[in-house]
């Protein structure tokens, strides 16, 4: 009964995570049965997927938060780009410090956000040309900044960047030498971004008022609700993490240049797709996303380990995946609106 | 009742389904299985040596020869087990393999990287594997020199100063030499070192002038854009040098198009590098005057540095690979036709 009672958007988006977590256990299982000799069934591997992943799954909570509202930032990547660029520039050119280096990046995250959240909220803009023009700016500017290559040699930054959590567990090597598994500081920040997300998507006000604009704009403003304000606040968020995000792929690539995180605006969508989360709004959750990401990391490690097949079969499995979940997806919206 | 049959239904289908996408992602995997079972089982008895190679991307031909020189090099037949990875012009591809790599505790990691810069954190953590790291072609920017093992490329300045020399020989007593620099993409060790070249060159001849310097960043396309636009401004056109074959093809469409004369009958000289398949077919064909080579068989290099750690040598922590130049009054068919990439 209790199942029941429940508003419909939670129990598809239930539902859905159900799926993502289901499909990322099988991968994650049949890569460890198929190469446990080589090094998949270390736990090393499985928290390689956060290592690297770190700053997407950061962007993603971003991306899903406006998804659900019914909206898209695609200019996430170029923001992230900009970040490093900035970081990269101010530390090695101006001789800034890696704590003013975080207030640069969190400072672009959160102007990307004002512009934007502004432009959809209250002259509502579609937010695909809004964020298509951030996409370019973003770019542009990181062009504007410097063309060359900076590597990021600030001692503070770096060691941040290679400071090592050791963790009580690990693997023995094939030389029979004990290795403990480790993670960095990016992962706490993510997983933590990603608590933060999901607490305040399912607990506070602010959360429930996401989840009506995206169901139904009509009636959440019908309902009272400040749709404006909330989309406003919204994007805020996600420029927000996409500032923090682009922070954190700094730590990991350790370098700002103009072709850096093309596309991940992609990966940011589609992580969230396969997570969970409607295109249409309304249905989403971070957690999904969080296990998206991470499916898409197995995909490519999978392909990484086999050795043989080209790493354009990535896409592919990607673009299957997605397929499987969009279809997913339309037969609950469309139970859901035969249910009204 | 209806309600709680359909979810169970479509909860079966999504079941299902699922099941077929797992199946299908673990297709490649579990056909792999087996032979990834016997050469687990000889490298446990130290029979192959393991190398891990994560290449840049298939951008250009010489891309493609040079992944083709590595595969052909680390064969089963020669002892060797290559994992290949394609990283698509990312960098974080990159590290993501390099870090898969490590956990799958490969003998080597060779490494072509995407970009000069941010390999500190995971070369690092292949040092902290004691796995042996060789850079081939472009040169990485790292704070601590002892994060790779050795390097393995083309010295991409005496590229440049080989097309200088020949411009001097060519050149001697003229008046005012007119030069088109097309740039590689700005950054790359390619562009960097193949420009200091031309402007060492510039510096030291009075009489040469660039006219207009622009990037064509390796495309033929840009190539012939900056070609096209410079070809507008200026009347005079005595040199182009271009960065690659490339950049070299779209700049002679470009001057084509002008209605005006090049290469070795005509009035502007074409200067270019790479000398691949396609760009010396143009040498032969006497449309580029001078090719400068850019060797991508790297393969044989990098075995004979990993046959040297295996005996416990200390290999030379730069190798360059040997490379020509061709002139298209010299140039033979069988030159061209012996060019594989």
């Amino acid at each position: 009964m209790k199942t029941l009672k429940r508003p419909r958007s939670l129990s598809a988006t239930g539902f859905l995570l159900i799926v993502t977590i289901g499909l990322f256990v099988l991968m994650y299982a049949a890569g460890m049965l198929a190469f446990s000799g080589q090094g998949f069934a270390k736990p090393q591997m499985f928290l390689n997927l956060f290592i690297s992943n770190a700053g997407l799954i950061v962007i993603s909570c971003g991306m899903t938060l406006v998804m659900i509202t019914g909206g898209i930032d695609i200019s996430v990547g170029s923001v992230t780009a900009l970040v490093c660029m900035v970081v990269a520039y101010q530390m090695e050119r101006n001789g800034a410090s890696a704590f003013t280096a975080i207030l640069f990046a969190l400072g672009i995250g959160l102007a990307f956000g004002i512009v934007q959240g502004f432009l959809v909220a209250y002259l509502d803009i579609q937010p695909f040309i809004v964020s298509l023009a951030g996409l370019f700016f973003g770019r542009g500017m990181t062009a504007i900044v410097s063309t060359d290559m900076i590597s990021i040699k600030n001692e503070t930054f770096l060691a941040w960047a290679k400071y090592q959590i050791y963790l009580p567990f690990g693997s023995n090597n094939k030389k029979g030498i004990y290795q403990p598994a480790y993670i960095y500081p990016t992962v706490i920040v993510a997983l933590l971004v990603v608590l933060f997300i999901f607490i305040l998507l399912r607990y506070t006000k602010f959360g429930r008022k996401v989840y009506a604009i995206g169901g139904n704009q009509q009636s959440a403003l019908m309902m009272g609700l400040n749709v404006r304000r909330t989309k406003f606040e919204a994007y805020l968020l996600d420029g927000f993490l996409a500032g923090l995000g682009g922070f954190l792929f700094a730590l990991n690539s350790c370098a700002g240049f103009v072709e850096q995180a093309k596309g991940l605006e992609m990966d940011a969508i589609s992580s969230s797709v396969i997570g969970g989360t409607l295109l249409s709004g309304g249905v989403g959750n971070p957690i999904g996303t969080l296990f998206g990401v991470l499916i898409k990391g197995t995909i490519s490690s999978l392909i990484t380990t086999q050795g043989t097949l080209s790493s354009w079969w990535v896409r592919i499995a990607l673009s299957a995946l997605l397929c499987f979940f969009i279809v997913l997806q339309s037969i609950i919206t469309s139970r859901k609106q035969k249910q009204r | 009742m209806k309600k709680v049959l359909s979810l169970l239904l479509t909860a079966a289908l999504a079941i299902s389904l699922a099941a077929c996408g797992g199946a299908a992602s673990s297709t490649p995997a579990a056909s792999s299985a087996a032979p990834a079972a016997s050469t687990a089982s000889t490298t446990g008895g130290n029979d192959l040596i393991v190398v891990g190679f994560s290449q840049v991307g298939a951008e250009s031909d010489w891309r493609t020869a040079n992944t083709e020189s590595m595969k052909s090099t680390f064969t089963e037949a020669n002892g060797y087990k290559l994992i290949f990875d394609d990283a698509q012009q990312k960098q974080e591809n990159q590290i993501t393999a390099i870090r898969n790599f490590i956990q799958q505790e490969v003998d080597y990691i060779v490494l072509a990287p995407v970009t000069e810069t941010g390999w500190d954190t995971v070369l690092q953590e292949a040092k902290d594997a004691g796995i042996p790291v060789i850079i081939v072609d472009r040169m990485i920017d790292v704070s601590d020199d002892s994060l790779f093992t050795a390097w393995v490329g083309s010295d991409f300045r005496a590229e440049g100063d080989k097309a200088v020399a020949w411009m001097e020989e060519k050149f001697a007593g003229v008046d005012q030499l007119n030069i088109v620099h097309i740039q590689g993409t700005i950054g790359s060790s390619a562009q960097i070192g193949r420009t200091d070249g031309l402007n060492a060159g510039v510096e030291k001849n009075s009489n040469w002038k660039i006219i207009a310097q622009q990037t064509g960043e390796f495309t033929q396309a840009k190539g012939q854009e900056v070609m096209e636009s410079v070809l507008k401004q200026y009347d005079d056109i005595d040199v182009v040098y271009c960065e690659n074959d490339n950049e070299a093809f779209g700049a002679i469409d470009a001057i084509e198009a002008a209605g005006k004369t090049y290469g070795v009958n005509g009035d502007i000289t074409v200067i270019s590098f790479d000398a691949t398949h396609a760009g010396l077919t143009d040498t032969l064909a006497g449309k580029i005057n001078f090719n400068v080579e850019c060797n991508p068989l790297h393969g044989p290099r990098v075995e004979k540095i990993i046959q040297q750690l295996e005996k416990g040598e200390t290999p030379d922590k730069l190798a360059y690979v040997d490379e020509e130049t061709f002139d298209a009054t010299t140039i033979t068919q069988a030159i061209v036709d012996a060019r594989a990439y």
